[in-house]
């Protein structure tokens, strides 16, 4: 009896060590990345910087362009951009090191803050729209 | 990489404030960083400390004029270095720096002046442009500058010399965002070219020390007017 209940602490002690490592701390993740790439330029309140950095909070654009934001944060982009009324010129660099998950927690974390209100992405839909990222 | 390069200009300023010290009666006194030579003088009197300048420089401003060091005589300013396309610590920079600006931008004893670390792009259409952008088509106090408005094959060198003499380490880098690596410093040099004060832009806290210093050091400018008037 003792060596089945010592038994049964140990495995349960297993168990708790290996928790924490089933649980992704995913759930913030969205916020986390905004903060390690993109708030340097676009504030971290999604401020922009005058008519240097575009805005994300408020912004029509993310609305208005909603199915190629997948695609732009990816590839980046180098063409005159108009944002709420005004045109922004500055290059955006792409990253191609954010996963399709990593990329819908992203979005969605911009998606969702500072006055912006867009319903959730999956990550299917993310990945579909990766998959058909115009040619560049 | 980038890391180390943010490290160095405050390692800088704590070794260089830390040969400086305070002396016992200059209160609110800034530091002057950087080399000192000590000269013998030829009477045998006491030797004269001579304490490290911001060299020579000669570039263009945004609006195509050309700026020295005697654009800034009498005057204090905040050096940094930055490119247009920057698509890494720049902006962030710079919003600091408009934040220093929105408090002392109207002070007449104060001018900032940012360069370009890519002459080859940053034309003055460029330079004018950003300013524009930036909402400083008016300021006549910020000079955003470059060392090659001419098409000067050393523009680059220049600027990244320029940039060591400011304790600003930039150099091309073709990992770092934007093709340069450089760190955001902004550096404070009083109307004698004396640096006194190096502050990371990127921390809220250095940009809050150089809000608090500034006043010190006009204060300081103040009290050289009327003596020179005198002269």
């Amino acid at each position: 009896m003792p060596v089945r209940v010592r038994f049964l602490l140990g495995g349960l002690l297993a168990l708790a060590a290996a928790l924490p490592g089933c649980f992704s701390n995913n759930r913030n993740q969205g916020a986390r990345l905004y903060v390690q790439h993109c708030a340097g330029c676009h504030g971290e309140q999604g401020q922009g910087l005058a008519r240097l950095i575009p805005p994300l909070a408020g912004a029509d654009y993310l609305v208005d362009h909603r199915a190629e934001l997948a695609c732009l944060l990816r590839h980046g982009q180098n063409r005159v951009i108009v944002v709420n009324g005004v045109g922004y010129h500055n290059v955006m660099p792409g990253n191609k090191a954010l996963n399709p998950a990593q990329l819908t927690n992203l979005l969605n974390y911009v998606e969702s803050h500072w006055g912006n209100e867009a319903v959730p992405r999956t990550i299917r839909q993310v990945q579909q729209q990766l998959d058909a990222c115009p040619a560049r | 990489m980038l890391k180390r390069l943010l490290l160095r200009p405050a390692l800088a300023a704590a070794l260089l404030t830390a040969c400086s010290g305070p002396s016992a009666n200059t209160a609110a006194r800034l530091p002057i960083l950087g080399e000192r030579d000590v000269r013998p003088r030829a009477d045998g009197g006491p030797a004269d400390t001579v304490f490290a300048t911001v060299p020579a420089f000669r570039l263009t401003d945004q609006t195509g004029r050309v700026i020295t060091n005697k654009t800034f005589a009498g005057r204090a300013y905040v050096a940094d270095f930055f490119f247009a396309t920057c698509p890494g610590i720049c902006p962030k920079m710079q919003a600091e720096l408009l934040k220093v600006y929105a408090q002392f931008g109207k002070d007449a004893r104060l001018a900032f002046l940012s360069h370009t670390i890519d002459p080859a792009h940053d034309s003055v259409p460029v330079l004018r442009d950003y300013a524009d952008r930036l909402g400083l088509a008016g300021a006549r106090n910020w000079y955003f500058a470059t060392t090659g408005a001419r098409g000067e094959p050393a523009a680059r060198d220049t600027v990244f010399q320029l940039a060591r003499a400011y304790f600003t380490a930039a150099e091309p880098d073709k990992q770092a965002p934007g093709g340069f690596a450089h760190n955001g410093t902004f550096a404070l040099v009083d109307d004698r070219g004396h640096i006194r004060g190096l502050y990371d832009s990127l921390n809220p806290t250095e940009v809050a020390r150089l809000l608090a210093e500034l006043p010190t050091l006009l204060a300081e400018l103040d009290t050289r007017k009327p003596a020179v008037a005198a002269q």
